[in-house]
């Protein structure tokens, strides 16, 4: 049987996207981002992708509205609140011994996971000597990450997941409530560097003590998910610390060997020292 | 890539239904089982502690990239998306929720289709909402194999309606029906 006209579509479509906008979603698991393009397809009016393809080409001003499909945009604060808890209490008492502190928030999304991070670090008195890195491929997450505005209805669970991870104050010192949104405040992103890399294409990032990276990994296939384990443990000062998601795993990469499992069932690695 | 395989899709009364289905299935069957149960968000997954108990087959929680194996059942975790690569491998996501659920059948369903067309069987047990009936219309047109648990018997007959509505070429069966066609499947 010949291969389904809408794989080799999809396939086209994602060779198009890399080489003429150097987007390289080739190695992304691809059941999911075959679901998000034909959704894609739809709600943005096409009847084929092969259509889609030809108008992301000749129109570049398509190619944000495609990548806020491709790019998976869901997270919450203090995600698996578990995760914070153990960060709080295994990793911080390590990072403190740290004259300064460089963390990269990897795939940053809309910036849910940094301003956490944000707010722990400030909380535990490493705010001051602490850089934090927010990476994402798609300027317009990296704009919403920047911003810090979440509609109010969200803040809730984020508030719940707050108090679960240890918290010490109330979340709602941390933003101002403006018109059913809350804006956080921008002093927890003053020692942020917000910028546009790439997972798959770019390089490694230097001597980072803590990378936390949550359900990123899922979405790549197996090959692009040892390429981007080996750039984290590349990017890692000796013992630095890895956080993925708290369903994802370094069990089937080729670069687990680089790790050691620190706290186990929240999916903190810490690299090997040698 | 296992030669076949079977996903099942169950919402409210859905583990009652389960009971019925699983437990009996040999420790050595020939196929994977991937199930998507609509549970809350939770972190721990009791599903699998309790299947783990009553069933011969091996129960587990699906990892992501894990590769299907025969023998096995595996459930979604609680709060991800659980789909089928096309070489035979469990992925998870955290997109948006569908049909209001995460994890959503139709998603399992329509993943499923792809990688193994007419070797999959899909079933559409109890549930109060419609998850799962495109997902069987896919596993239709792919070729494979859709049952519909037989409305009269479920516990909350509109999901398995809705699936038969949507995919006219669902066998509608008991619980005890699906059980003897998924036995039946040993001495093939």
């Amino acid at each position: 049987m010949s291969e389904p006209v809408e794989e080799i579509e999809i396939q086209l479509l994602l060779d198009a996207l890399y080489r003429h906008y150097h987007y390289d979603f080739r190695h992304y698991a691809r059941a999911s981002i075959k679901r998000r393009l034909l959704q894609a397809q739809k709600q943005l009016g096409f009847d084929s992708i092969s259509a889609l393809q030809s108008a992301v080409l000749h129109d570049e001003t398509m190619l944000p509205n495609l990548l806020n499909y491709l790019t998976v945009q869901v997270s919450e604060m203090f995600r698996d609140p578990s995760y914070f808890r153990a960060l709080r209490e295994k990793v911080i008492p390590h990072l403190r011994t740290y004259p300064s502190l460089k963390v990269w928030v990897a795939g940053c999304s809309h910036g849910e996971e940094l301003y956490s991070l944000a707010i722990l670090f400030r909380e535990e008195g490493l705010a001051e000597k602490t850089i934090f890195y927010a990476t994402d491929i798609n300027p317009a997450a990296l704009k919403a990450a920047k911003a810090g505005v979440y509609s109010l209805d969200r803040v809730r669970l984020f508030t719940e997941n707050y108090q679960q991870s240890g918290g010490q104050c109330s979340l709602s010192e941390y933003y101002t409530a403006d018109y059913g949104r809350a804006v956080f405040d921008q002093s927890l992103r003053a020692r942020t560097v917000f910028s546009d890399h790439s997972l798959v294409t770019d390089a490694a990032f230097g001597e980072m003590h803590l990378i936390s990276c949550r359900n990123v990994l899922i979405y790549f296939d197996r090959e692009l998910q040892d390429r981007v384990v080996g750039l984290f443990a590349e990017s890692l000062a000796r013992r630095g610390f890895l956080g993925i998601g708290s369903k994802e795993s370094l069990r089937f990469s080729a670069q687990a060997d680089r790790f050691s499992e620190f706290v186990r069932e929240e999916r903190i690695y810490r690299r090997k020292s040698r | 890539m296992t030669q076949g395989l079977v996903a099942i899709g169950a919402s409210a009364g859905g583990v009652q239904a389960l009971s019925h289905i699983l437990p009996d299935l040999p420790a050595d069957y020939p196929l994977p089982v991937v199930v998507v149960v609509h549970i809350p968000p939770r972190k721990d997954n009791a599903l699998v502690a309790l299947f783990d108990r009553k069933c011969r087959m091996r129960v587990k929680e699906a990892e992501d990239k894990e590769p299907l194996t025969s023998g096995t059942v595996y459930f979604a975790p609680p709060d991800y998306h659980l789909l089928v690569e096309a070489e035979g491998a469990l992925a998870l996501s955290t997109e948006e929720p569908v049909n209001h659920s995460r994890p959503a059948i139709d998603v399992l369903f329509e993943s499923a289709a792809d990688a193994y067309g007419a070797a999959l069987t899909g079933i559409v047990l109890t549930g109060a909402n419609n998850d799962g009936a495109a997902g069987l219309q896919a596993i239709c047109a792919a070729g494979g194999t859709a049952i519909v648990q037989n409305p009269d018997e479920a516990e909350v007959a509109a999901m398995p309606v809705a699936a038969a509505d949507a995919c006219r070429g669902a066998l509608v069966m008991t619980l005890d029906e699906i059980a003897a066609h998924l036995a039946k499947t040993v001495t093939q």
